[in-house]
């Protein structure tokens, strides 16, 4: 059977440019969301994001690859290249087509894509540049990935919006059960461009309020909407045996169970499916819940979906049965990089055996189910973490992370 | 602008390619493959879109698949400037 360990790291995100920066930033509450830089969001109405800054592509990749990608790819070329040689591989050694990409992705190149998209409309469709075929789609990051480490094994993307960066880990186990030596794993999005950010306003979910340090505060009585952000992480994945054989024999964590659910369509009475996913990701973890010792929750910042997740927790849990992190109120919610970056801070509390805090929960309202960790680092004992993230359209999924096999 | 010169094209492949390399090449590279000078068919393609913005021409599919070096690309739209 495969057991599936993470042997590199690599991240871009709202709490910085590579892994110690981010962890960093996660321990002492150093936030990334801020008034939207990019361009003059004043009249939009969410106009407060997690922001990556001081990215500079060209330090790491050929400027031609730059011309013809999004930022999602960018950020994923940099965060590829931390995680492998985090995970000392040398690419060369493996044979091309027993390695794999699968990364998550939901918004696409929109900011590549409005460009080109303005130049269809204002110039004409000569104007628009080859490289729109590939640059938007929701497989370039995979694809761009795949060409430049000459990495052609089952290569694939998930599209579940921001349940995706833990559905890269079942789709990851899955090719590796088949005998892949070798994947790069996980997700990043950029989508805070005008027309990005007009699409994700239309699920209403954003959250308006300008103020950065409340804008964002899943949980809390005074919940409005998320803010949205960018970047993500990528992670090295191998099964523990095959690391060994390359004389690997150390590793974050062992991704020791996950499961997958969608909930029943909307006025169909029947209740949403997160538990059922935790009960499945610990099913198969073979995993009882009293051993999870943390739990890193999806955290929407919408009050319904606060009292699901609650509730969901809580019901497999115990009321304050297991400590609760949230670190993505310090960068929003990424989407596609949104999970795949509490995959990161979850193996990095295995590592150092403290609980992240959520930062800015002035006024918990689900205290009498959810154990939050708040404000402050906890440092406790920690072998097994879960993982939730739903995306929207009911996606669901839960992750086991082990400390040791 | 009745013709280009190759110094114009190498521009707009430094362009299309966003890099200053075409400072560093020369005439005798004129006959190497645009495969080979690191031009994929898609490069290729962003290529002759400048090409047919910049001088108003219309290249069909057909005639790009033709133009594999600098050479026969610059004797392609040359030509057409010619008979425009």
């Amino acid at each position: 059977m495969t057991r599936m360990v993470v042997t590199g790291i690599g991240v871009v995100a709202p709490t910085g440019l590579n892994t110690e920066q981010h962890w960093d930033a996660v321990l002492n509450g150093r936030g990334g969301i801020r008034q939207i830089g990019s361009f003059d969001a004043s009249r939009y109405a969410t106009t407060v994001a997690g922001q990556v800054t001081g990215f500079d592509p060209a330090a790491t990749v050929p400027v031609r690859l730059i011309r013809e990608t999004d930022r999602m790819t960018q950020l994923a070329f940099v965060a590829a290249e931390e995680a492998f040689a985090d995970a000392k591989v040398d690419l060369t050694q493996i044979p091309d087509l027993d390695m794999a990409v699968i990364t998550a992705n939901s918004s696409g190149g929109v900011e590549f894509g409005q460009r080109e998209l303005q130049k269809l409309y204002g110039e004409g469709a000569h104007a628009v540049g080859a490289y729109m075929s590939i640059a938007w789609f929701y497989a370039a990051t995979t694809g761009q990935l795949s060409i430049r480490h000459g990495m052609r094994g089952p290569c694939g993307v998930m599209v579940t919006e921001q349940a995706g960066g833990l559905d890269v880990f079942g789709q990851s186990r899955r090719v590796l059960a088949k005998g892949i030596r070798l994947v790069l794993g996980g997700g990043t999005d950029a989508s805070l461009s005008p027309y990005g950010l007009t699409c994700q306003l239309s699920t209403r979910l954003l959250s308006s309020c300008p103020a950065p340090e409340r804008a964002f505060v899943p949980f809390d009585a005074g919940a409005s909407g998320y803010v949205p952000g960018e970047g993500g992480a990528m992670l090295v994945l191998e099964d523990v045996d095959v690391a060994a054989s390359r004389n690997v024999t150390s590793y974050y964590g062992h991704i020791a169970g996950y499961a997958a659910t969608t909930d029943p369509r909307p006025g169909s009475g029947r209740p949403p499916s997160m538990r059922r996913a935790i009960e499945l990701a610990l099913a198969d973890a073979e995993a009882e819940p009293g051993e999870v010792d943390v739990v890193f929750a999806d955290g929407y910042g919408v009050p319904d979906l606060d009292r699901q997740e609650a509730d969901a927790i809580s019901a497999v849990f115990g009321p304050r049965g297991v400590p609760v992190s949230l670190p993505k109120t310090l960068t929003g919610r990424l989407y596609a990089g949104g999970a795949a970056l509490d995959a990161v801070s979850a193996l990095l509390a295995l590592r150092d055996q403290v609980i992240p805090p959520a930062i800015g929960i002035a006024a918990p309202a689900f205290e009498s189910q959810l154990d939050l960790v708040l404000d402050e680092p906890r440092p406790a004992r920690l072998n097994t973490a879960v993982l939730l993230a739903r995306g929207y359209g009911g996606f669901n999924a839960a992750v086991v992370i082990r400390r040791t096999l | 602008m009745n013709q280009i010169t190759l110094f114009d094209l190498l521009q707009i492949m430094s362009t299309c390619s966003g890099t200053d390399e075409a400072v560093s090449l020369s005439e005798d590279v004129t006959d190497v493959e645009f495969l080979e000078l690191g031009y994929d068919s898609l490069a290729v393609l962003e290529i002759v879109t400048q090409v047919q913005r910049q001088f108003g021409l219309s290249i069909s599919d057909e005639d790009i698949e033709t133009l594999t070096t600098p050479a026969s690309m610059l004797e392609f739209i040359n030509g057409n400037l010619a008979a425009a």
